[in-house]
């Protein structure tokens, strides 16, 4: 099994003639993502060339996209200034799954996005995520597929490349994944630790996982909180930012020390009083895995 | 980004809210022919980034225009936290009978905007919520909404008991939430908000951060921006498109990705080292940037060595082996490079490096031991 996608996606790419977009297009049907649709308003009509001469058929609104073509989940590639519209276009349109890749989305213009797609009853990944991966199954966003395998592993985490990190020593040291999913490094965001975990918690297949946080906000701690509560199985956690200085942005918007919250020590100090096993650096993650399996 | 509590108050001021008059002066002179046409009696403020200035000294009340200028001058220049001060504002001193606290943040577990009020102002707010935490009203607001008109008036009765106050005090929670959105802000606060004995309502001081991912389209908040208040390798950062924080150590990092950086500068420190900065070169590949990058890090005289720690997903390791021949090139590197390369197009990269006599690894562990060896020999 797996979480949020699988088998059973049907992908609508928001910005599909776009560089990033059209790029990852491409590589998300090679992978064996069921693409149906592309959106850009005025190119509706066109098609967008994938891998093996597949055509993907594109249209001027995600509602067409979801009529025409059945999509039911979304990616979004398109600039910051008109992600947020994005959003609500494919939550408005009926898209259950929707996957946010844009980076440096205004977060106030994320507070009325969120509380649309709560009411619309979909589920928002992201902003300013890498995507997500059911291996052997779909991948929607941009994380690269070689670094991946079946198995039985659940990884959540905050940031990108950090995370292609860990699963790429899952990887190697024998051990697959379920799903592996980049919630986004922004501060507000429409899947948080909680939601993952429950979700992996629902999924049945998944019998350990690996939630990678790092400085900034809150989540990480009632995620955990919320892990000794709920979930009988294993969880191995690292976070980055112990050496960050208060008061600056590393990076990703939400990844700021605000006061004495949001450090990194608090965050493994919780993790810790949770039961969650810590790894002091990456490489420590596969083996800590290996240990709770 | 934070912005000088003279620029919030202008913000404040084109939203309607009572802020009393001032003008920033960068020298005695100029503080003191200010004081005078303010009428002598003044504050003089030190204008820094920074919280805690009334304790550090940055903030002082003179009775005349010639102890404003002695004030200007012991305050222009001194360091606060480590920010030299550049700008004092000078504004009329008030009679004070109460100091109330208003601000509003974005509220990352609620995921909306939310205020909060205090009766207790003039003291830092964090600490009040540590000691009297029932002496702050908090208020969500619903986005599909924005700040009704109820709710304005609810947060101001919790701090007065007099209409009149508690009326004028909506209204300027309202014109506050309407700044706040308007500038894109991500906190803005009133503290203290005062009355006066004449029966007025009045901020007396302003802060504010502005969401940096607004910065694009709100131009004349991004002009607020202070370079003097940054190391010039930041400012340098940003218009190549780098985030960039500078740190005290001699490991100088390149990496690609926040959480990685952050976890590698984490790796450098457990093997017994001291990074040097943050910099993440972005999801893109740009070679330009890697030489940017290449370039502010070399700028930095603790740097010893530099460690490139490069995951390849979408970028591509090609382009960042380009960008570093290419930097060696156009700019002398007097420090070891240490490169790790993995990911896409790996195999290209590490061809690329060998052929310009470099090397590159691919473990994570294995480099950045290497790095902190050859930053702090034996």
């Amino acid at each position: 099994m797996a979480i949020f996608v699988d088998e059973n996606t049907r992908l609508v790419v928001q910005g599909i003639t776009g560089r990033d977009g059209s790029f990852h297009t491409y590589q998300m049907m090679e992978y064996g993502t069921e693409v149906v649709a592309g959106v850009t308003p005025g190119k509706g009509g066109q098609s967008f060339e994938g891998p093996d001469g597949k055509n993907v058929p594109i249209f001027n609104t995600v509602e067409d996209a979801v009529n025409e073509a059945g999509a039911n989940t979304s990616a979004i590639y398109v600039p910051p200034a008109f992600a947020s519209g994005a959003v609500l276009e494919a939550a408005g349109a009926g898209i259950d799954f929707i996957v946010c890749i844009t980076e440096g989305v205004p977060v106030q213009d994320m507070t009325r996005a969120l509380r649309y797609v709560r009411d619309r009853g979909a589920r928002l990944l992201g902003p300013n995520c890498p995507g997500i991966i059911s291996p052997g199954k779909a991948k929607v966003g941009i994380l690269p597929a070689q670094i991946v395998a079946p198995g039985p592993v659940g990884v959540i985490s905050r940031s990108g490349t950090l995370t292609y990190e860990a699963v790429i020593q899952l990887t190697n040291g024998g051990i697959g994944q379920t799903t592996c999913v980049g919630i986004g490094g922004d501060p507000l965001i429409g899947t948080n630790f909680i939601d993952a975990l429950s979700a992996f918690k629902e999924d049945g297949d998944t019998e350990a996982i690996v939630m990678i946080g790092e400085i900034g906000g809150t989540d990480e701690q009632e995620a955990a909180a919320w892990v000794s509560e709920n979930l009988d199985i294993p969880v191995v956690g690292f976070i980055a930012g112990q050496t960050a200085p208060p008061g600056r942005r590393m990076g990703h918007a939400g990844a700021i020390i605000s006061g004495s919250a949001g450090t990194a020590e608090e965050k493994i100090k919780t993790f810790e009083e949770n039961g969650i096993a810590v790894a002091a650096r990456p490489l420590d993650i596969s083996r800590l895995i290996k240990d709770a399996l | 980004m934070n912005i000088h509590e003279f620029q919030a108050k202008e913000v404040f001021r084109a939203a309607g809210i009572p802020v009393p008059p001032g003008e920033v002066a960068e020298t005695p002179d100029a503080a003191e022919a200010i004081a005078h046409e303010l009428g002598g009696r003044v504050v003089v403020k030190a204008q820094v980034h920074s919280g805690g200035r009334g304790k550090a000294g940055g903030v002082k009340l003179a009775a005349d225009a010639a102890e404003a200028r002695q004030h200007a001058e012991a305050i222009l220049g001194m360091d606060i936290k480590g920010l030299t001060v550049e700008k004092v504002l000078i504004t009329p001193a008030e009679d004070i009978d109460t100091e109330a606290y208003v601000g509003c943040l974005v509220d990352r577990a609620a995921q909306s905007v939310t205020f909060m009020v205090s009766s207790e102002g003039g003291v830092d707010i964090e600490e009040v919520a540590h000691t009297n935490p029932d002496a702050i009203k908090k208020l969500t607001i619903d986005p599909r909404y924005g700040l009704l008109p109820h709710e304005a008036y609810w947060l101001a009765a919790s701090l007065y008991d007099d209409p009149s106050l508690v009326k004028q005090a909506a209204k300027i929670i309202g014109q506050l939430h309407k700044a706040f959105s308007a500038a894109g802000a991500s906190m803005a606060e009133i503290n203290p908000l005062i009355t006066t004995p004449a029966g007025e309502v009045k901020a007396i001081d302003a802060k504010m951060s502005v969401d940096d991912n607004e910065l694009f389209r709100k131009p004349d908040i991004a002009d607020y921006r202070d370079l003097s208040a940054e190391p010039e390798s930041e400012t340098k950062a940003r218009d190549a498109d780098l985030s960039y924080v500078k740190l005290d150590g001699n490991v100088g990092c390149c990496v690609n990705g926040a959480g990685l950086a952050m976890a590698t500068m984490d790796l450098v420190k457990y093997y017994g080292g001291e990074p040097a900065n943050f910099l993440d070169i972005g999801g893109s590949s740009n070679p330009d940037k890697v030489v940017a990058a290449l370039e502010i890090i070399t700028s930095d005289p603790n740097v010893k060595v530099i460690l490139f720690n490069i995951f390849g997903g979408i970028t591509r390791c090609d382009d960042v082996a380009n960008g570093i021949v290419e930097a060696t090139k156009r700019i002398d590197i007097n420090v070891p490079l240490v490169i790790r390369l993995t990911g896409t197009n790996e195999e290209e990269g590490v061809a690329i490096l060998e052929g310009a006599g470099m090397s590159a690894a691919t473990s994570m562990d294995e480099v950045v031991e290497r790095a902190v060896a050859l930053a702090n020999p034996a």
